[in-house]
């Protein structure tokens, strides 16, 4: 039945034994109480991801993030030595939010030589050094060298500024990665810098939208009209052709025919005149795949969805791709960032490429957020909490244990001693 | 009449620039919310045989340099992309079962 081999173990969930195969609980994704143990299991001790290199190009170029599920605000800023730091956004004198313009809980992003606290005038350098106090004699033996700003971990990989709460991650960056992430190194990031970046404020629980990107069981039910209604299979199914899972992190790679190679009905009217669509540009400039980008071999391969724990997608198309944030708000609301990536055009026909691509992805986007709404409602009604999932859902099965787990293991840590362990 | 906005070639849809050439994605996303399906059904009628064409146009120009009347007509083809997705895909302003979602393009290339 099924078009692409399945593990020896018979399907790709048993493949991964620790996941089971019974029915999964969403309590994680309705309980207040769970959300707290996760913004300090999971929160305040993973790597995430905030922003590119491109983003703060020059020296003094600096953006603050708020991350709420952190209860944080964080300065990243290049620095004279050009590299990147990142801070607490909080004055050493009295608290003040340091970096802001109009509105505290605003982003900014900018370029200075130095940041000057707008309450006392407290001046600090771009590596967070403390280098201005005024009226210095009225304090009482200050040394200014014990007041610099807080640092926040921050590194870099592949030009994805990550940063870290915990004072002394227990992974670095790369080894939290593991070879599966890591084996995108090479692909051009830094060479797809034209970008259309999206944000929304959603009314659900931020892994409950993250699930609608990590399987693809419902796209021929809930995106129909992804195939012109000439051509549409009322019956159709959706089987992608490998799953990956290496630590907290998730793959799927789907195969295919490209769009665009099939015969015309199989396109919109708009997609025929651009060349594109749904599936992006149907030429992109040569751009180098590493064979990490494709570890199931698939052929023809279609796109891999990278789902880097916790709250990072990176989904490659060939020559662009486009990355999602959730960023947890509440137990039952989280802020949704996006953006497609591509070669900047180098004419104004690509661009239009680039364009039709932008505008598919939202409209079919707003389908799977439109469902939200009514699912986070639904599951906090509590009715029901077993919920089965199939072997095309292994990656939501997935997201949902490391969670637990990590919330779990959290307070272990935190149990008397001679109760855990 | 009014001014000529479009290039000569392009003269007859002039009638839409009032309403479509618009630079950003937010301001399309918010005129097709708030038009009608027959006034967007007009639109894209009329456009559609010179679609092509239009592209056309506006590729004989470097991205940097576009003169404004070609930059109008560019404007014109973002909304055409824009108005196809309710005209071809949904038959609605709203994609189906959106509900009360919402998703700003805070960044975009220009032009």
């Amino acid at each position: 039945m099924s078009r692409w081999p399945k593990p020896a173990e018979g399907s790709w969930t048993q493949h991964y034994p620790e996941l089971g195969t019974g029915p999964v609980s969403f309590r994680d994704s309705t309980s207040p109480e769970f959300y707290e143990l996760e913004r300090e299991a999971v929160f305040k001790r993973a790597w995430l991801n905030v922003g590119r290199v491109e983003d703060i190009p020059r020296v003094g170029s600096y953006f603050t993030k708020e991350i709420d599920a952190a209860r944080a605000s964080v300065i990243v800023v290049k620095g004279k030595d050009e590299k990147i730091r990142a801070f607490h956004n909080v004055c050493r004198h009295r608290g003040n939010k340091l970096v802001w313009n109009d509105f505290p809980n605003e982003e900014v992003k900018g370029a200075c030589r130095q940041f000057t606290c707008k309450y006392h005038a407290w001046r600090y350098g771009l590596d967070g050094a403390l280098n201005f106090v005024q009226q210095a004699d009225e304090f009482f033996d200050l040394d200014k060298t014990q007041y610099g700003l807080t640092p926040v971990q921050c590194d870099i990989w592949n030009g994805f500024i990550f940063i870290n709460f915990d004072p002394e991650p227990r992974q670095s960056l790369r080894e939290f990665l593991g070879p599966m992430v890591t084996g995108l190194d090479g692909y051009p990031f830094e060479k797809l810098t034209e970008r259309y970046d999206f944000i929304a404020h959603n009314n659900s629980n931020w892994k409950i939208f993250a699930d609608a990107f990590q399987e693809y069981y419902h796209v021929p039910s809930l995106h129909p009209q992804q195939v012109p209604t000439a051509v549409r299979q009322p019956n159709a199914g959706f089987e992608c052709a490998h799953f990956q899972i290496d630590g907290p992190h998730r793959l799927v790679s789907t195969a295919g025919e490209r769009r665009w190679l099939k015969p015309p009905e199989f396109m919109y009217p708009i997609e025929r005149v651009t060349h594109s669509g749904l599936v992006g540009p149907w030429r992109t400039p040569e751009t180098y795949l590493p064979p990490g980008l494709n570890p199931g071999g698939i052929e023809p391969w279609g796109i891999s969805n990278f789902q880097i724990f916790p709250n990072l997608e990176i989904l490659i198309y060939g020559g662009w791709y486009l990355l999602y944030r959730y960023w947890p708000t509440s137990h039952n609301t989280h802020k949704f960032e996006a953006y497609t990536a591509f070669h900047p055009a180098r004419t104004v026909r690509e661009r239009i490429e680039h364009e039709v691509a932008a505008v598919v992805l939202k409209e079919f986007a707003l389908q799977d957020a439109g469902m939200l709404g009514g699912t986070q409602a639904a599951l906090e009604t509590g009715v029901v909490d077993d919920f089965p999932l199939n072997d095309q859902e292994i990656l939501v099965r997935h997201l949902h244990k490391v969670v637990v787990d990590w919330v779990d293991e959290y307070q272990e840590e935190r149990s008397p001693v001679g109760v855990a362990r | 009449m009014s001014i000529k906005r479009l290039p000569s070639a392009f003269a007859e849809l002039e009638r839409f620039t009032e309403q479509w050439c618009l630079p950003t994605e937010a301001e399309r996303w918010n005129m097709r919310m708030a038009t009608s399906m027959l006034t967007m059904r007009e639109f894209y009628e009329a456009f559609s045989p010179r679609l092509e064409e239009a592209i056309d146009y506006c590729d004989k120009f470097p991205l940097d340099d576009v003169p404004d009347d070609a930059l109008n007509l560019l404007h014109l083809i973002y909304s055409m992309v824009m108005v196809s997705m309710a005209v071809e895909i949904f038959g609605q302003p709203l994609p189906t079962d959106a509900a009360d979602a919402v998703m700003d393009r805070v960044g975009e290339p220009v032009p």
